[in-house]
């Protein structure tokens, strides 16, 4: 099954990179863009059949390299 | 005082810290390839800057998970020396060896120049020859330098005497509270943005960066 893996900047934290491209969007026009936060998009090709037990790992895979937790959230969705 | 530097594929101070250490300290350090997980016994470990698997994913984030890491790691526990200097910072707030992050430039913009900052503290093996907030001038060379912790972690980063290094009037970075560089708590292990290596002599632009090294010398 494949997992999907959004990693975001927390709450709190600044993300320089998303401003730019807010001051970017409104340069070309696109009004109204209120806020803009950049992260990372990951998919992962596992063997892993059980739900449960991918959804564990992946886990596991997020808080030990895919993202710093001091820093950054995670989610995670499983797409068969 | 027997000296390693570890280094990774995509390091490019690992020959200025050896040469570094050679000329301030005597004695030439091995140099330790990231893949091997023996490490010799050394009384300081070097993790120097560059651009450790190309940044991939995060600056340090590979890097900090590679075999002979694991073993730093262990030392680092044991009270054995660890410098880790601008992507060896990184690496060492990726294992969590020390904590908080560094982040993009505020200014999302490579930065590489002198900067003005403070020694802040003189009670470790890295900075025992400094003067109490003694104003130096190190060159760094960085595009994620933005030192980031939570404010509970500022504050006992502080209350402990655990910031090394300060921006003075110079943040190149936007880093908090103008950290250039901090300590474990034991002062064990430094990590730091700015590259001391890098000004070890008068046809090198400086010399602010041997008192780190003759600090190490007199300490071990």
């Amino acid at each position: 099954m494949k997992a999907r893996v959004h990693v975001t900047l927390k709450n709190g934290v600044l993300d320089p990179q998303g401003k730019a491209i807010q001051h970017t969007l409104e340069s070309l026009g696109f009004d109204g863009v209120e806020d803009v936060r950049q992260g990372k998009f990951l998919e992962l090709e596992i063997a892993e059949t059980d739900p449960v037990a991918a959804e564990a790992a992946v886990k596991d895979m997020c808080e030990k390299l895919l993202a710093n937790t001091v820093i950054e959230n995670y989610d995670i969705e499983l797409v068969e | 005082m027997k000296a390693g530097v570890i280094v990774f594929p995509g390091s490019n101070c690992d020959r200025d810290a050896a040469v570094a250490i050679e000329r301030v300290c005597g004695t030439k350090p091995v140099m330790v390839w990231h893949g091997d997980s023996d490490l010799p016994q050394l009384d300081l470990i070097v993790i120097p800057g560059g651009f450790s698997y190309g940044d991939y994913l995060r600056a340090g984030a590979m890097a900090g998970k590679s075999p002979v890491m694991r073993e730093v790691i262990e030392r680092a526990k044991q009270g054995t020396r660890v410098l880790g200097i601008c992507n060896g910072f990184q690496v060492l707030t990726e294992t969590g060896i020390l904590p908080g992050a560094l982040m993009r430039n505020a200014s999302l913009k490579f930065v590489c120049r002198d900067v003005r900052m403070r020694a802040e503290q003189t009670d470790s093996p890295f900075t025992n020859k400094f003067g109490q907030n003694e104003e130096i001038s190190i060159p760094v060379a960085h595009h994620d330098g933005n030192y980031f912790a939570d404010e509970d972690t500022l504050d006992a980063l502080e209350d402990n005497g655990q910031v090394a290094f300060r921006y003075h009037n110079d943040n190149p970075n936007g880093s908090q509270r103008d950290i250039a560089g901090i300590f474990n708590r034991r002062k064990t292990v430094l990590g730091m943005m700015p590259h001391p290596e890098r000004v070890i002599g008068d046809e090198l632009g400086g010399t602010d960066g041997v008192k780190i090294f003759e600090s190490l010398v007199a300490a071990l």
